[in-house]
């Protein structure tokens, strides 16, 4: 029986399937973890508690929170168009399960040990655009409309230092897996790639938050301005799967930073994998820190910080990173 | 279907009345910001002919939260007309109190005694100060900062502790009589006003170093809705909003009432009359409050808190009588006109924020929409109190 599953898991097909499981637990049970987290950052910021009341610690208090969002009514708005209106959160959340797949945890944990991990997971998150897009229009709503139109042009400016800064990485590697890149990387603290490209670094991880639509650029939700922006007219789990997927982006930016530049599952004593996650959550804190401390830009400098600092630097990184690579080999 | 989702799509009149004005190009988009809005804080709602995100046009549209103040003037003795006063501007209720108590202290001729004045001001200030406040986290909270405001609700809190020992109350306050206050100050609340006094003069350079110096902030509110002198003017602005368009204007300082002659402070002016400044103004009023409110507490003599010499029934004689004071928002204005019964015959209530809403127009026409709720926050507006 053992041998069978064993056998089975071995085969790429299996392996893939059960890779997938795998993922879809994470990625639900990763929510729960990150609105908790959410809530008790907030909470140490701003000098309260946060959740304490349902279980101990306030722990149940996501539970409660998906419990109450599943429980309630779906509603469409009047002249909505259905079919986008409904096909926008389903495609906002599907891709992320694939951009899970490639991931490297640790040496043996991934999902599927693909040669252009990197890329697949930078075209399938693209993909989110295009259902706040959807979101957008489909809600026959002003302010879905105008959220829509923010996000659209954030994401398509955004990709491109992100795009840069990876470069940067890959040409230095020589490959697009995220595990030859992670591997790269284990032969000491100093190989870790935040210290040959800080600077990719840094343009990769202020594109992430903007990709992510986390604050201070969460101008398509911009809840001051939009009230809620592209997803103002979702209630339930409409609402549930745009918040499940941003989540599940952020942690997907966060593992892909961790891979190229931090050393991936590098680390003494503990387990690769938990020094993965270490990373990643640490990075997670981060990007929370940011949100509660900041207010958020307007959209002209938002536009402004990438097509005039981001991208010529980012270029700037590619060119000096070839140069450096050129003269060393 | 029934219904053409268009037609009903159309909105109502005040939609219907913005639609003629459209560009000819047809490109635009009209926007409901309000009755229900975040940035709005209350129910105002604001009309908006959209073209990208840049506004064409805009118009407030009032109404939503009126409550027949002036009205309620007329039909009401004077002594029952007192709680209103807490309402019109809740978040600074003392002003208002002291306007009406004042116009009607002024018609009558009731000197106040010299420790009811002074504890006017300690509470009028404080009062203030939680004003700003609130305004303070709540245009942050507009910026799309969500910590600030909890900042300055720990030391809200504290104020609303102090008012509440003397006022029994804790917003809608109805404190100010004619004549006087209604109860004495405890030793209690001079000790919380001055340890208050004392922890938030460090907490503003906090506040600075936090969230003023934000360069976030800064691109948010400087050269934002430039207000110039002349057009302040045009409009009747007053408050912090005229002052951070370096106008020195300041009824405590301009139209002496109370006390305040004898208590040194200064008034906080701008320069460019952009959204940085009347934030500047108001954070730098703060600081200036508490040493009023020092000043205060140092000089406030011994005595009766209401005039002993009141005749038993409030009846002014026949005449008119127009009495201002500075509130957090402006110079509130009391107009009163007495046909020497027990009631007014008129009761004009002259509130800042009416005038400051009316320049936002103005202000925002070709702004982007994240400008326009950057500068409506910059107006510190208190919806109650524009509609009255």
């Amino acid at each position: 029986m053992i041998a069978q599953l064993t056998a089975w898991l071995m085969h790429p097909l299996g392996h893939m399937i059960a890779a997938l499981a795998a993922i879809m637990a994470f990625v639900g049970v990763n929510g729960l973890v990150l609105v908790y987290m959410e809530r008790k950052v907030a909470g140490f910021i701003q000098r309260r508690p946060g959740p304490y009341e349902v279980g101990p610690q306030g722990l149940l208090q996501p539970v409660a929170d998906a419990g109450k969002l599943i429980s309630k009514q779906l509603a469409t708005p009047e002249g909505a168009d259905r079919l986008m209106f409904w096909a926008a959160p389903i495609l906002s959340m599907a891709p992320v399960v694939i951009c899970f797949l490639p991931i490297p945890f640790s040496p043996l944990l991934t999902g599927m040990d693909v040669n252009l991990g990197l890329l697949l997971i930078l075209a399938f998150s693209g993909l989110n655009s295009l259902a706040l897009c959807l979101a957008g229009w489909g809600s026959n709503n002003k302010y879905s409309l105008l959220g829509a139109a923010r996000a659209v042009a954030q994401a398509v400016a955004y990709e491109i230092p992100l795009l840069l800064s990876v470069l940067a990485v890959a040409f230095q590697t020589g490959s697009l897996n995220l595990s030859v890149i992670a591997q790269e990387q284990t032969r000491g603290l100093l190989s870790w790639n935040v210290f040959t490209h800080p600077l990719a670094f840094f343009i990769f991880f202020v594109a992430s938050v903007a990709e992510t639509n986390r604050s201070p650029f969460d101008l398509p939700e911009a809840e001051s301005e939009l009230t809620a922006g592209f997803h103002t007219e979702y209630s339930g789990m409409g609402f549930g799967l745009f918040f499940l997927a941003e989540y599940s982006y952020m942690v997907i930016v966060c593992a892909v930073a961790t891979a190229l530049f931090l050393g991936g599952w590098d680390g003494p004593v503990l387990p690769g994998i938990w020094w993965f996650l270490a990373k990643v959550f640490g990075l997670i804190f981060v990007m929370m820190w940011f949100r509660w401390t900041f207010p958020r830009v307007r959209f002209d400098q938002l536009l402004n910080i990438c097509w005039k600092w981001l991208i010529p630097l980012g270029l700037l990184n590619l060119v000096v990173t070839a140069l450096m690579i050129k003269l060393v080999r | 279907m029934g219904h053409d989702v268009n037609e009903k799509l159309t909105g109502d009149f005040y939609t219907k009345h913005f639609a003629p004005a459209l560009s000819e190009d047809g490109d635009t988009l009209i926007l409901n910001i309000g009755p229900q809005h975040p940035a709005t804080h209350g129910v105002l709602r604001v009309v908006v002919e959209l073209d990208g995100e840049y506004i064409r046009k805009s118009e407030p549209v009032l109404g939503y939260i009126h409550r027949m103040h002036e009205q309620m003037g007329e039909v009401k003795t004077y002594p029952q007309y007192l709680p209103n006063m807490g309402r019109v501007d809740y978040l600074h209720a003392l002003a208002w109190n002291w306007a009406y108590v004042g116009a009607v202290e002024k018609l009558m001729g009731i000197t106040v005694p010299p420790r009811a004045e002074y504890i006017r001001v300690i509470t009028c200030e404080l009062n203030r100060i939680s004003s700003h406040l609130l305004w303070w986290g709540a245009y942050l909270l507009d910026l799309g900062g969500f910590t600030p405001i909890l900042y300055g609700f720990a030391d809200r809190e504290r104020i609303l502790d102090i008012l509440q020992i003397v006022t029994g109350s804790r917003l809608t306050y109805c404190y100010f009589r004619f004549g006087g206050v209604v109860t004495d100050v405890t030793d209690e609340f001079i000790a919380l006003t001055r340890q208050f006094c004392r922890d938030f003069t460090q907490r503003l350079p906090m506040y600075r170093d936090l969230v003023t110096g934000n360069m976030i902030l800064r691109g948010r509110c400087e050269d934002i809705g430039v207000l110039s002198p002349e057009m302040a003017r045009r409009y009747g602005a007053t408050g912090p909003v005229l002052r951070g368009s370096g106008v020195a204007y300041d009824v405590r300082r301009f139209e002496p009432y109370s006390v305040y002659d004898r208590l040194a402070f200064d008034i906080p002016t701008g320069q460019a009359g952009d959204a940085m400044d009347r934030y500047e103004v108001r954070m730098a009023e703060m600081a200036q409050s508490v040493r009023i409110i020092e000043q205060a507490l140092e000089a406030l003599p011994a005595g009766d808190v209401v005039s002993p010499d009141l005749p038993e029934r409030v009846i002014p004689p026949k005449g008119e009588i127009y009495f201002a004071v500075e509130g957090a928002r402006g110079k509130i204005g009391v107009y009163l006109l007495s046909d020497g019964t027990a009631k007014p015959y008129r009761l004009k209530l002259r509130s800042p924020s009416f005038s400051n809403l009316s320049l936002f127009a103005e202000l925002a026409q070709g702004t982007l929409l994240a400008d326009a709720i950057s500068i409506m926050g910059s107006l510190d507006l208190v919806i109650p109190e524009i509609d009255r």
